[in-house]
């Protein structure tokens, strides 16, 4: 890359265990995204180590890091990243497709995670016909489909409402306590108070690293179907 | 990702954008119709005269008096009657395989009947030139070995001749006049039509042998025994080239030629016939071959440009499903599937439009057209193998995609 070599992440060391629930915080350019596409596969380390589940990921073929995203992580984006001419069903059963799960079980388990999330009865809808936090959690049941260990959300509440947003930390919350670690990018306090623990970066430097005990989403009773 | 799904995903996209898949398949639709129904065309034309080839009988070979035309020039022609009925007699005694030869002569002439007059060709032959020449009768009925041993004043009239003479009418038992000759009509034959040059094959008029050679000034004055042309019939299953080498040196050797002089006979079989007329449809196929690869190229160009498009449009969509574990291979045969899909979709159309067309020439023109089955299946294969070539290198470029870049593009 020459003279515009850019260190966007250096010398972050974290541990993070199964069943936690961790926002990560900083201002824009920090790192944050970077850190992300680290631990989600779709980069590796130019130097050090990722080990995912106890499995050194950062020396495995494009093929292999293909399975281990589609098995063992999922993603939720800012932008929901919907396919717009396809249902909501089908959009849930992608992960599955590439999965080689037969055609069958797939709407039986994409139906069972619209349900999870509360969708059940827009399994038919196109994304264009759902609101943004419908649109979110039809993302979040598409992550959840192949039962990952991991999920990575990259700002998910960004381009939501603030009860809107609610209602998803809501699920997040409950999907935590189910079992699922949750790591997650936020700009927003207001956000970060209902994970465990909180992650600061500034200029690609981990600079805090910090437990708390979560802030109980409102209506997380209620989100629960 | 599976087969199938690949392709249902193909077809869910190009249902996206309809009116831009159809234009975008009209180049290969254009060029596969144009394939089918040219060869349509072609093939019927050919069918046809392989048609009337094999009605006429591939193991005849007909031998005529004065010798082929060579870069021109009409080597020994009309040299005084070099082929006689004798020549006939010989080729059917000597040559084995040889089961009939029937000679005939050929002369052009009016016909009179009544106060109509009618400019026509008379032929003298024998029931067996009948035989071999597929000449059937409809009315009446043909010549017998009995009018050809009696010189009988009778004729058989082609459809062309009862039309332009008796208008339509029952000629049976009417007379024509010859050279002032009067012959009694026994028979009309059926309809023949064009030959393959394009003549009337049904304006003709046909006596015994014998009527003729007595009855036509000048016909018989050097050698009575004279014939213009013979139909030389071998038995089934009889090696021809052989035949006819033998026929060549038997006549050679009756008509006395010496070693360097050239035939004072021609000497024709119908499949030499067919293989020129392939030759000919060969040199229209090599046209046709031309015209569809271009086509099918600007197709394929047409292809690859709307993949690149795509490519560039659903870059968040490649990102997605690289991020949900799409491998590369999958992406580039989404994208395969997707070129060829359009291909053979276009093939399709183009089939289906080639045959309307061709039905609509046949209908129109009144052109014979066959379907080649082989054309359809070569013009589809081929139009598959566009799809995959032209949808290689926008295909390779989805595949190449960076997820984190392709994620967030606009
Ligand atoms: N592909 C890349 N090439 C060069 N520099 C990059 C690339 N990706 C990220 N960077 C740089 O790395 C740094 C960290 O970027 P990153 O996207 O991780 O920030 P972020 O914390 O997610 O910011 P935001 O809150 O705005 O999303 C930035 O300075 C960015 O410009
Ligand atoms: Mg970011």
């Amino acid at each position: 890359m020459g003279p515009h070599r850019v260190q966007a992440l250096d010398n972050v060391s974290v541990e993070v265990r199964r069943g936690e629930f961790v926002a990560v915080m900083g201002p824009s350019g920090s790192g944050k995204s970077t850190f992300m596409n680290l631990l989600g596969c779709l980069d590796r380390p130019d130097a050090g180590h990722y080990r995912l589940d106890g499995q050194e990921v950062g020396r495995l073929s494009s093929d292999a890091l293909a399975a281990v995203r589609n098995r063992r992580i999922g993603f939720v984006f800012q932008s929901f990243n919907l396919l717009p001419r396809q249902t909501a069903q089908a959009n849930v059963e992608l992960p599955m497709v590439y999965a080689g799960i037969p055609r069958a079980a797939r709407a039986a388990t994409a139906l069972k995670a619209l349900a999870a999330v509360g969708l059940d009865s827009r399994a038919h809808h196109r994304p264009t016909q759902l609101s943004g936090g419908q649109q979110q959690r039809v993302a979040i049941a598409r992550a959840l489909v192949n039962d990952p260990v991991l999920l990575l959300a990259d700002e998910p509440t960004g381009a939501l409402d603030s009860a809107t947003s609610l209602e998803i930390l809501a699920l997040f919350q409950r999907l935590n306590r189910a079992g699922l670690t949750i790591v997650l990018v936020t700009h927003e306090p207001d956000v970060a108070r209902f994970a465990g623990r909180v992650l600061s970066f500034r200029d690609g430097r981990l600079v805090d690293d910090r437990h708390q005990v979560p802030e109980e989403a409102p209506g997380l009773r209620e989100a629960v179907p | 990702m599976n087969a199938l799904d690949a392709v249902r995903s193909a077809l869910d996209s190009l249902r996206a954008s309809p009116l831009r898949s159809a234009l975008t398949m009209l180049g290969i639709v254009i060029g596969v119709a144009a394939v089918i129904a040219m060869v349509a065309v072609g093939a019927g034309a050919r069918d046809q005269v392989l048609r009337q080839i094999a009605s006429l009988g591939t193991n005849l070979v007909m031998v005529g008096q004065g010798s082929v035309v060579r870069s021109g020039v009409k080597l020994g022609a009309g040299t005084a009657s070099s082929l006689t009925e004798d020549d006939g007699i010989a080729v059917l005694a000597e040559i084995p395989g040889v089961t009939v030869t029937a000679p005939s002569v050929r002369w052009g002439l009016q016909v009179v009947a009544g106060n109509q007059n009618w400019g026509s060709v008379l032929f003298g032959v024998t029931p067996d030139y009948m035989d071999a020449r597929d000449w059937s009768v409809v009315q009446g009925r043909g010549l017998s070995d009995e009018d050809v041993a009696q010189a009988n004043k009778v004729v058989v009239l082609g459809q062309t001749v009862v039309r332009n003479l008796f208008g339509g009418g029952d000629p049976v038992g009417e007379q024509v006049r010859v050279f002032s000759t009067p012959l009694t009509v026994v028979g009309v034959l059926g309809e023949k039509g064009q030959n393959t040059q394009g003549q009337d094959q049904d304006d003709v008029i046909l006596v015994p042998l014998s009527t003729a050679k007595r009855n036509i000034p000048g016909m018989a004055k050097s050698n009575p025994r004279f014939v213009h042309t013979m139909v030389v019939k071998l038995a089934d299953g009889t090696d021809q080239e052989e035949a006819q080498a033998q026929i060549r040196d038997l006549l050679r050797q009756r008509h006395r030629l010496i070693e360097g002089q050239d035939d004072d006979f021609w000497m024709r079989n119908l499949s030499e016939v067919a293989a020129t007329r392939d030759a000919s449809s060969r040199a229209l196929s090599f046209l046709l071959a031309a015209v569809a690869a271009v086509s099918l190229l600007v197709g394929g160009i047409g292809i690859m440009n709307i993949m690149l498009v795509s490519v560039t449009e659903r870059t968040r969509e490649i990102g997605l499903r690289l991020a949900i574990g799409a491998r590369r291979r999958d992406i580039l045969m989404q994208f395969l599937i997707e070129s060829t899909t359009l291909s053979l979709i276009g093939a399709a159309v183009g089939v289906l439009a080639g045959v309307g067309t061709a039905m609509v020439v046949a209908g129109l023109a009144g052109w014979p057209t066959l379907i080649r089955l082989d054309s359809v299946v070569l013009a589809v294969a081929v139009s598959g193998l566009v799809g995959v070539f032209f949808g290689l290198y926008p295909a390779r470029r989805a595949s190449r995609l960076n997820p984190i870049e392709a994620l967030r593009h606009e």
